[in-house]
Formats: structure tokens, sequence, C-alpha cells
């Protein structure tokens, strides 16, 4: 059965968050294999050249509300828009990103338009008539599959779930204004202010975390200055290494962490400490750089979803629970690492 | 001002979770109130303990699931509601909301429902917003301050939190509010509340006492795994130069898709 | 026979582990280096009202029964000793002593503060000569007028550079037959002139606590200030150990379940030849051990427990409690210890603390060794309970609250 799959495209400010471009791309892998169509839906103000890129990312069709009411996120005048552009439009599916905003708007979606939502879907399976889509319960200990009886059927998807398309610039297509009748008087909510937040990541909210342990001061290209005692000597070379790692974790929007070993030895402070009795985490990418692998380091981070270990001892335990490992020393490879990533996302 | 807070009763978020014959179990853990709830609850009592007025603890669930209510009462609530009905087992979250607006429409002249940010079980948080659709009043998600709440005028000025930072929004009451850990550590439960929850006794309402058919529910769990424990293959990157492993890796962690 | 705990008593289980989870389970292993408690941890005790759980309403207390008293101190002593020692002196020592022994006037005065949080009590029984053999304490109370002069030096006792008021026995008539009839017990307030107090450093466990000497030098204690009658004194005593003992099995069965909490997840995740440490009989051995050991200690503090609410005697029930808790505890965290291997020797983990905390409470509170004894003295028929003149009140909900 073809399906027309309408996407919400979340942005801040006319910034678009990526995971709106990853459910513009599963839309559009849907609507191919359906024989259907990809539309993304565009609401806000000073909007209009979002729509060139929702084409590139695979929409074959915008819906598109430019207007200063829809200038600051509130969700009741968008939820308006939505099922008005839903009922014109008859998807058979409406996909958005599990954003603060997309989750909201998907729910007020599901009871307007009488259908159901599945939330922070991590796979979707659409073979069958009925797309089938898997999300984790119970803080991840459980997985279930879910199904919804009636139509539109309803998604958000959890953000780096599915993949991001290659945009094509040659891609283009049409785009409908959508009428904004909206009363600035009816509206129950103003939006008074705004406090962006200051950048810097938190290391149990990351996504990717940077981690150096003792092998940060291990490094025997640099000569210390005289007036320092080992212990000195130490900490100076390893604020060294961690100056690498921090440099990294700034081209990954990463948090920095430490093992105890580090922290113990006043390499860096006892915030960033990650493990059994710091903090425990579980971001999608971790890089553990010089760390060896103490039980005590593991318990804090082993649920991370891909560990990168760099170590210059092929023997370290933490190498056992790593998906990647990079026999060698920190201070050699992460320069050319965090130059080849940053090439690679800026690119 | 006349507060209802929704609370829900979870397993134990230690308990070890598992899947018998399709139904989900957490063995002998004890159930709890959903932790997020606690947040919700303690801004009601502040908010109360400011403005006057009451706390009402409103919980969907089976009749002996009396946990997330009691630790509600015993934190200081002033009366509880629990609505209940076999017919509800399988509900999905639009159908839960239906009851719950329902629910809140009975107790009558309500100025704020107050949830937690999400449920630790589900974890969906739709609830807050989906009641909020259904009674037509506006919904607050994800709030961690309450900066001014004016009942003579019917409106609340409030912080709430988004990924690029917080919003500070002013709305009418009544309205629907979901509240983060941000908002500051809910209270224990006094010894005197304990006492006081534990002999309490409040209303249960079935489907017939809210006036509603059941609602009907499109989401359905045809599937509930456990997940498999993923065995560690480690892929040792190997090349002659640092800087050639280095740039394996990097295509190894796009290909990964872990950016 | 109802084995269950009511509601009540699982929200106040519920509520003192949050407590001690949130607000002291964080920084207990630097507090245990530092060799000092968090100075939040009395004050928010105090304020949550747990100072005060199982002492009348109208005492100040909370009005809750014993067995909320036992489940506190295991939920305390799963996240440090030196949280239920504070309970077993303060609470046991002191305050259920007045609660049994004290006339009207001194619950008014002394408990009612006591039990609001407002002063911190402690039991200062012990002399660096005279521990288990308590009949023979050296201090002495010297009748002049209207006031005992106290004079003597009491040792390990913890709380004494913390707490506002001591129940302190000693000798008051050195003539009398028998060396136990001649003590008497007071309450006395610790900031009277001719007292000095410190804390004692070098201890092997519960370092986060306080542990020291009060002396005792021609302190002025008002004749009103006798807990019990002249001559009472080892009965009061051996009353405060009743009440103590109860705490101290408790809270020793609180230390079981940690370190088989800790074993549990430790042998979970540690891999030898790609197994898991759990997986290993010799392993499964010491962690069922473990968990029996539990078992039965909660069984026998309960029931002591459940006796106090009744206001039956329970010297025989409580002293086996903690003689039962307090070497399954040592033994628990030893065999947790093992357990963890290279990583139980060191302070990353949590275990090392449990066995240097475990061994305490086998001497203190009436030794083991002395435990032991009781129980002989018992199964042989050599000590039958003598009804007291004041007994410990049974809980009765109605007057309580």
């Amino acid at each position: 059965m073809t399906k027309k799959i309408l996407t919400y495209i979340d942005h801040f400010h006319g910034k678009v968050q990526s995971s709106s471009w990853e459910a513009l791309g599963l839309a559009a892998k849907i609507a191919a294999d359906s024989g259907g169509e990809a539309a993304a839906l565009i609401l806000g103000e000073g909007v209009n050249d979002l729509a060139e890129q929702a084409f590139h990312y695979g929409a074959d069709q915008v819906f598109l509300a430019d207007h200063a009411i829809l200038k600051d996120f509130r969700p009741e005048p968008l939820a308006e828009l939505i099922a008005a552009a839903a009922g014109d439009y008859q998807p058979d599916v409406m996909i958005f990103p599990t954003t603060t905003r997309g989750r909201t708007l998907a729910g007020m979606a599901a009871v307007d338009l009488e259908s159901g939502v599945m939330v922070d879907v991590i796979d979707l399976d659409w073979k069958e008539d009925k797309i089938t889509a898997t999300r984790s319960i119970y803080g991840g200990k459980l997985l279930a599959k879910l199904t919804c009886s009636t139509s539109p059927e309803i998604i958000t998807i959890r953000t780096r779930a599915f993949d991001k398309p290659e945009p094509d610039s040659g891609r283009s297509g049409s785009i409908t204004n959508l009428e904004v009748s909206l009363d600035p008087a009816d509206q129950a909510t103003t939006v008074m202010d705004i406090q962006e937040k200051a950048s810097g990541v938190s290391l149990t909210d990351a996504s990717v975390i940077v981690t150096g342990g003792r092998g940060t001061a291990i490094n025997p290209a640099l000569t210390p200055p005289d007036d320092l005692d080992e212990e000195g000597a130490d900490v100076w070379k390893a604020e060294q290494g961690f100056d690498l790692i921090q440099n990294l974790a700034d081209v990954l929007g990463a948090a920095v962490g430490a093992s105890r070993a580090a922290v113990d030895a006043g390499y860096i402070e006892y915030d960033h400490q990650v493990g059994q009795t710091g903090k425990v985490v579980s971001p999608d990418l971790y890089i553990a750089c010089g760390i060896s692998g103490a039980i005590q380091h593991l318990a804090g981070m082993r649920s991370s979803k891909v560990i990168v270990a760099i170590n210059k001892d092929p023997d370290a335990p933490i190498f056992n629970f790593a998906r990647f490992g990079l026999v060698g020393d920190m201070h050699e490879i992460l320069p050319p690492l965090t130059a080849g990533l940053k090439a690679y996302l800026e690119g | 001002m006349k507060i209802i807070v929704c609370v829900k009763q979870v397993p134990d978020t230690a308990a070890t979770m598992a899947v018998e014959n399709g139904n989900i179990s957490w063995g002998d853990a004890p159930l709890i109130i959903n932790p997020w709830d606690e947040f919700a609850v303690e801004a009601a009592l502040n908010l109360v303990a400011d403005q006057g007025g009451e706390v009402t603890a409103l919980c969907l669930g089976k009749e002996e699931e009396t946990e997330a209510i009691k630790h509600a009462l015993a934190m200081g609530a002033d009366a509880a509601v629990l609505v209940s009905d076999p017919a509800l087992k399988g509900s999905d979250n639009v159908a839960a909301s239906k009851v719950l607006a329902a629910a809140i429409t009975k107790i009558g002249e309500v100025d704020l429902v107050l949830f937690g940010q999400q449920s630790v079980d589900t974890d969906t948080g739709l609830l807050p917003v989906q009641v909020a659709r259904l009674l037509k009043w506006p919904s607050l998600t994800l709030v961690s301050k309450f900066e001014e709440v004016t009942p003579a005028e019917n409106s609340l000025q409030v912080v709430r939190s988004m990924e690029e930072g917080n919003q500070i929004i002013k709305s009418l009451m009544p309205a629907v509010v979901s509240v983060t850990k941000d908002y500051g550590e809910p209270r224990y439960p006094s010894f005197m509340g304990i006492r006081k929850a534990s002999k309490a006794e409040y209303p249960v309402w079935n489907l017939a006492d809210l006036g509603i058919d059941l609602p009907s529910s499109s989401i359905s769990w045809p599937e509930v795994n456990e997940p498999v424990e993923q065995e560690i293959v480690t892929e040792i990157i190997d090349g002659d130069t640092a800087e050639e492993k280095a740039k394996i890796l990097v295509e190894k962690l796009i290909a990964e898709k872990v950016l | 026979m109802d084995f269950g705990l009511s509601e009540e008593h699982h929200m106040v289980q519920r509520m003192v582990r949050d407590f001690a989870a949130k607000e002291a389970a964080p920084t207990i292993q630097k507090q245990d280096r530092l060799g000092e408690m968090a100075p939040h941890v009395i004050p928010r005790m105090a304020e949550l009202g747990i100072l005060g759980i199982s002492i009348p309403v109208k005492y100040g207390g909370q009005g809750m029964d014993y067995v909320s008293l036992g489940l506190a101190c295991e939920e305390l002593e799963a996240v440090d000793t030196s949280l239920r020692v504070v309970i077993s002196v303060h609470n046991g020592l002191s305050c259920l002593t007045l609660l049994q022994w004290g006339t009207e006037e001194q619950k008014n005065k002394f408990l009612v503060p006591l039990a609001k949080g407002e002063k911190i009590g402690c039991g200062a029984f012990t002399e660096s000569g005279a521990g288990s053999d308590f009949a023979h304490i050296q201090a002495t109370g010297k009748i002049d007028g209207s006031f005992y002069i106290l004079n003597g030096e009491k040792m390990w006792i913890s709380l004494a550079s913390v707490a506002d008021y001591a129940v302190v026995t000693v000798r008051t008539n050195p003539k009398a037959s028998q060396a136990y009839q001649g003590l008497s017990t007071f309450l006395v307030d610790l900031n009277s002139s001719g007292i000095s107090r410190g804390d004692l450093h070098g201890k092997l466990g519960v370092r986060a606590g306080s542990t020291g000497w009060i002396a005792f030098q021609d302190v002025r204690v008002p004749v009103e200030n006798m807990i019990g009658r002249e001559g009472e004194g080892f009965k009061v005593t051996m009353s405060s150990f009743d009440s103590g003992r109860y705490t101290v099995a408790a809270g020793a069965t609180g230390l079981i379940r940690a370190a088989l909490n800790a074993s549990g997840a430790y042998a979970d995740q540690r891999k030898v030849s790609g197994e898991k440490i759990s997986d290993l009989q010799l392993i499964q051995a010491k962690i069922a051990r473990m968990s029996l050991d539990y078992q039965a200690a909660r069984l026998l503090y309960l029931k002591a427990g459940w006796m106090k609410n009744k206001g039956e005697r329970n010297t025989k029930e409580t002293s086996a409690a903690k003689w039962y808790a307090t070497e399954a505890s040592f033994k628990a965290a030893s065999e947790a210890v093992q357990i963890h291997g290279a990583y139980g020797f060191s302070d990353e983990f949590p275990v090392e603390r449990y066995l240097r905390n475990s061994k305490g409470a086998m001497i203190y509170e009436g030794s083991n060794e002395i435990q032991s004894l009781i129980q002989a003295d018992y199964a042989l028929e050599r000590r039958q309970d003598k009804k007291l003149r004041k007994e410990c009140p049974p809980y009765d909900q109605d007057s309580w609250t």
C-alpha cells in the first residue's frame, strides 16, 4: 500500500534539530518502499528557506507556515496547524523527532487526530501494511514492539537511532503554504523570555564522552619545566594530555571524563570522574584514552553504546569491552583523530 | 488553589525486569511511586503552602495498588482519588488521558494539574500533554520553576526547559504542568504523614462513576522482549602510523553512526 | 501469627532508606576517610524525626512502634554503621531509658528535647577498666545536699563529643553488699562544669562516627536527675542495653544486607575465564550464607521488636539477635571482601569499610562473649527475669500518637 508520510521538522528559531532530518530520511525510505510520498511540515517564523533543505533531505512536498505568531515554541497554536495540515493531507504516517517539542506535538496530534502515538522509537519495520515500532521501556531493561491500529500512525523517533540522509541539492518539490488564522488574543500562553544555555556538556547528559586516565601523564616526548618535582611533572604532563582530550571533545560536542586514577593523582577535578565512585554514564560513544579499564571504571561506563579504547598496553582489560581498540600512544593518535573527525563533521 | 497531582505506581527502579510468558515481571521488587511524580507532589505542596488550598493525588491503577497514593498522602497531600476499572487493562496513552481528564472534570474547580515529567516504566511523557489537550487547557511541560502564581488573575509564570535553554512562559489557569527534577528535591514523608496515609480512605472510581464509556486504544504491544545482551566483538584497528590508525578509526566511527 | 510488615512499616523503611541513600551514601567514603561525620547528618535526622521515632508524641517523639525503630536501624547501617550508632546511643541508650525509668518530670524536661532532636543524648556506662564487668565500675557519685558529686572517667562512649546529655551510671554506695547494688544512674547535662570530653582516634572502624571519653571532676548533678532509685543503676543500665542491643542487632542486619548486595552486584559483573564469578559454586556458597544469615538475623530482631511492642520482657531475644547479627555481619563483610578480591581490599568498593565497621558491634553493648553467657544462663535455667519496677512500656498507638 502506498503511504503518505508527514514529517514534522523541529527547529529552534530556524535552527533545525538534526534528528528532524533523520525523521525525514526515514519518511523518504518508507515512501520509496511503498511507492508513496514524503511530506515535511515546517512551522515557525522566518523559516521559508528550511523548505529547500527539506527537499534536499528527501521531502517530496512541504507544508509551510511562516508567521510571527509562531516565533516561539507554544504547543497549542502549532498543534492547531498540525491538525489542520494532517486533516488536509490525510497522511498514513506522521513522524516527529523525539525532542521536547516533537514529543509534545506528537502527543497532541494523537488526541486531535483520534489516533495513537509510539514514542521514542529506536527501530521500525514497515514491510507489512502496519508499521511495527520498537522502543525501550523500564529504563532500557526491556524492549517493546508496538503497533497502531488507527490512522495516522504517529511515531516519534529517538535522536541518532536512524540514519541522517545525505542531502541531495538536486532535489526540489512543491510548497503548500498553510493559512494561519490564529489570533494572538486567543492564546492562553505568552513566551516572556528565552534564556539560552551556555555551551559545555555535562557528563551525565552527554551523548559522547572522551575520558582520560593515567596514560595522560605518560608522554616521554615531553620535557617538563625543571622546577617541578616528580609529582608536579606528572600533573604538568597530564594537563597536556587532557588538552588533547579537550580538543577532541570540543570537536565532538562531547563531555570530558576521567578515571579515578587520574583524579586521585590530581590531573583533573573530581567532577570528571567516571566509575563506581564517580558518575555512571551511558553515552552513544565513549572514547577511553590511556585508561586500563579497572572494574570500578567499567562499572561506570560499560553500558555505553560504542566504546573506543586507545591504550599502549595491548593487554589492558578495557579492550575486552571496547567495540574498537587502538593499541598506541594517545598523545600520537589524538591529534590526527581530532583533525580527521573535525574535517568530517565540518565538511 | 485546588491542585491535582497525577501519580503513578511503578516497579522499583532497581528491580530486575523480565518477561515471562509474554508478561512483564519485576520479581518481588516493591512497587513505588513513580520517582518523577514526587517532584510534582513537592511542587504542589509548596504552591499550596504559599497560596493556600488543597492538593489531591489522582492515580489510575489497579485497586490494590496503593503505594503511589499513600506516598503522596504521606508527603502531605490532603486527599486522593483512585481510578480503577478492570476494563482499562491495556489502555494506551490517549485512552488513559481521557480517563484522567474525566476524573479531573469530576473533581472539578481545579486550578492546576501537575504531573511528573514522565514515568520510569513506559517513559512516554505524553499524559501531561494529552490530558491538557483533552481539557483544552494550556500544556506546560518540563517546568523547573514556578516564578509567579496569581490565582486571583488565573495566571502563572513558569520556567520550562528545552534542549536549547529555558523558556519563561506566562499562562492562564487552569493549566496542566509537568515538573522536572530541576524543581528541587522532594521531601520525605513525615512519620505523622505515614501514619495518616496508612489510615487514609479515598474514593475509588470506575468508568461508570466517571460517566464515560471505555475509551478505545490505538496502540497495542504485541511483543515485549528482554534485550539480547550483545556479545562485544572488539575490532583492533591496525595501521603503520598513528595517522593511519586515526584515519581508519574516523571511518569506522562514521560507519557506526555515533557521531 | 503474622510475619508481614504493615504498610506503615514499609513506608518507614522506604523513607529512611531514601534519606540514607540521598544524604549520607554519596559522601560516606569521604567522611570515613576524614574520620568524621558529615555535619548535616544529625541535624537532618533530627529534622526528619528519626531521632524520636519510637517515642510517644506527647514526649516530643513520632509515635512509631519499636519495629519501626529496628527497620530504621537496618536501613541506616546498610549505608554506614556510624549512622546507626547515633540511633543506638541517642534513641536506645538515652531516650528509651528515660521513657522506661524516667519520672514524668524527667520525661518532660529531658526526653522531650531529646526526642525532638533539639538535644542529643548518649549513654556513658563503660570505663577503661570495666565493660563486661559492669558491676565493678569505678566512677562515683557522692550525695551532697540536693546534689550528687560525680567523679571518674567513662570510655568508648559514642557521641561523647557531640551529645548534650548523657545517661551515666556511677557507684553511689561503695558499701552495698553486692557491687551491682551500689550503682545509680543519672541524666547529666554535659555542659556542666567539671566535665571534659574528647574523641578517640585511630579506630579500626566506624570512622565516620564519634567515639570518645567523658571525664567527671566534681560534677554537681541535681538529685532530681537520678533515673530510677538509688541502687537501681545496674537494672537501669541493663534496661538501656535491652534497648541499645536491639538497635545494634537491627543495624548489623542491615550491614549483612549491604555486604550481600555488594557481593551479588560484583559477582554478577566480574568474569574469570569468561565466566561470571556468580556462576561459580564457591562464590554462590558465600552469597547463600549471607542470604541465610540476613534472613535469620532479620527474624530475630523483628521478633524482639514485636515483643517490645507487646511490652514483653525481651532480654533473651534481644541478646540473641545482637549476638547472631553482629557475628554474621562480620562474616558477611569478610566474605564480601573475599569475593571482591583485591578490589575488596581497597576503598574503591565499600566492603572493606563494612568489614572494619562490623567488628565494633561484636564488642560494644555487651561483648558477644557476654551475650553467649546470657544465652547459656537462660538455656541452663540459671537465669530468670524478674519483673522490673518499671518495664519498657508497650507500644500503644492510641496513647502514643
